[in-house]
């Protein structure tokens, strides 16, 4: 029960922080429109190759998104005295890493609930919202999961900016590529397609398990 | 036997190849106060964050209140409270928010009740609704402490207490120091001043290249014939 109640004041915390800091949302959401309409106008969309086009678009909006913000939950830990102020406390180092997680996953989703109708707008797609819910939250959960660990990890160098999207692309490209044919399959119907859901599923539960369990030895000494 | 609130034995500490603690023993009992004296980088700093298990020892051991600092850090966690250099806030949560904060992440129960408490304890019940960013250095520092307190914890580590603070404050933290030596607490704090070390601390230490070179009780000490001993230490 402290547990939960634990993981809930972290993230109500950095919440508040970021609603006040309002340094985090504005940018994410702006860079994702910008990636969109640069793709909108990058690609000639024709009526033939737009499904092949848009999944691909929205996620790297998506990817470079999250990238700026992953870093932030973390890195705003480490300002100011690093990330002693929570590692003081008698609290399980498991719940730092979900209260992370699920404050990346809510401002990742904050901004993919802003650009996806902006999205369908400038690809002239389909919003099929209810398919796409699932896609999205697995997809999401994917990347905030390695996000989160791995921005523990450079949030300790001076790199972090440089070193995060490093670390992180190579581990996401299966589940980015599952989410760009789970989304373009909503689009254009194709048969005997590999159950992408599940291997976003399969994705999701071997790296928060991992994650979950590695976080301790990141974050301290 | 009675278990001493702190028993340390052969702790040592290196970064890399640089030794910063060489071997240090200290027992200190309840309700003891004891100063640590030593000249920048002696490696005070270093065996204080090592007892509030944000660093680990290299070799020896130290126990507080029986636990293990490093096998039984989550229980020896809830026995320190620390203040540090930094004094480990966030500065976008207002004075009260982050005291609620910190009284979730100890399981603190009343916390609100406590929290208030503590701001009027330490003068900060008119700014509780202040964030700490816009605090001035000596506010910040008297909510560090009352984030240190929150728990009530056994052990209070004080890294220069007196840092910012105006006169008030210094008497603060001497109420502070009395009470919770009286309430059966033990105290570990550094300063750069002797004459407070003599007057807040019942022990004097001195640590020097990583070593204590002094250890005595304070009461019967001279001012004038241990800052001839400090200059010795330090030269």
């Amino acid at each position: 029960m402290i547990f939960f109640e634990q993981v809930i004041a972290i993230l109500w915390k950095d919440i508040r922080y970021e609603l006040r800091s309002k340094q985090m949302w504005a940018g994410m959401g702006l860079f994702a429109l910008l990636v969109l309409v640069i793709f909108n106008f990058a690609f000639d969309l024709r009526v033939d190759n737009r499904a092949a086009v848009a999944p691909g678009a929205l996620w790297v909006s998506f990817v470079f998104a999250s990238m700026l913000g992953l870093g932030r939950t973390i890195a705003a830990e480490r300002e100011k005295g690093s990330m002693d102020r929570l590692l003081l406390c008698p609290v399980d180092r498991k719940a730092i890493y979900l209260a992370k997680l699920l404050g990346n996953m809510l401002f990742i989703g904050v901004v993919e609930i802003v650009a996806l109708p902006i999205f369908a707008a400038l690809f002239n797609v389909p919003l099929l919202l209810g398919p796409l819910l699932p896609i999205v939250l697995l997809g999401t959960l994917g990347i905030a999961a390695v996000g989160t660990l791995f921005s523990a990890m450079a949030a300790a160098t001076r790199a972090r900016e440089l070193l995060l999207p490093i670390l992180v692309f190579p581990l996401i490209v299966p589940i980015v590529i599952a989410a760009v044919r789970a989304t373009g399959t909503l689009m254009v119907p194709v048969s005997n397609e590999p159950p992408w859901l599940g291997l976003m599923v399969a994705f999701d539960v071997i790296f928060l398990s991992i994650s979950m369990l590695t976080f301790q030895y990141i974050v301290e000494e | 036997m009675k278990t001493p609130l702190l028993a340390i034995a052969g702790l040592k500490k290196s970064f890399d190849l640089k030794s910063v603690l060489r071997g240090i023993d200290l027992v200190v009992e309840s309700g003891e106060r004891v100063a640590l004296m030593g000249a920048n980088g002696a490696g005070k700093t270093t065996l204080l964050r090592i007892l509030a298990c944000l660093t680990e020892p290299s070799s020896g051991s130290a126990r507080i209140d029986g636990w293990d600092i490093v096998r039984d850090a989550q229980q020896v966690r809830r026995l320190v409270g620390f203040v540090a250099h930094q004094p480990y806030l966030y500065d976008e949560l207002t004075a009260l928010e982050n005291l609620l904060f910190f009284g979730k992440m100890y399981a603190v129960k009343d916390a609100r009740e406590r929290t208030e408490d503590l701001l009027r304890r330490v003068g900060l019940e008119k700014r509780a609704r202040e964030r700490a960013g816009v605090l001035s250095r000596g506010q910040v520092q008297r909510l560090s402490l009352a984030r240190a307190l929150l728990h009530a914890p056994r052990l209070l580590l004080l890294d220069e207490p007196d840092t910012g603070l105006d006169e008030e404050g210094h008497r603060l933290i001497e109420d502070v120091l009395a009470e919770h030596s009286a309430q059966g607490g033990a105290v570990l704090f550094t300063t750069h001043q002797l004459d407070r070390a003599m007057k807040l601390g019942d022990s004097l230490l001195m640590l020097s290249r990583g070593r204590l070179v002094f250890q005595e009780k304070t009461a019967g000490l001279e001012l004038e014939r241990m800052r001839q001993e400090y200059q010795e230490v330090f030269r």
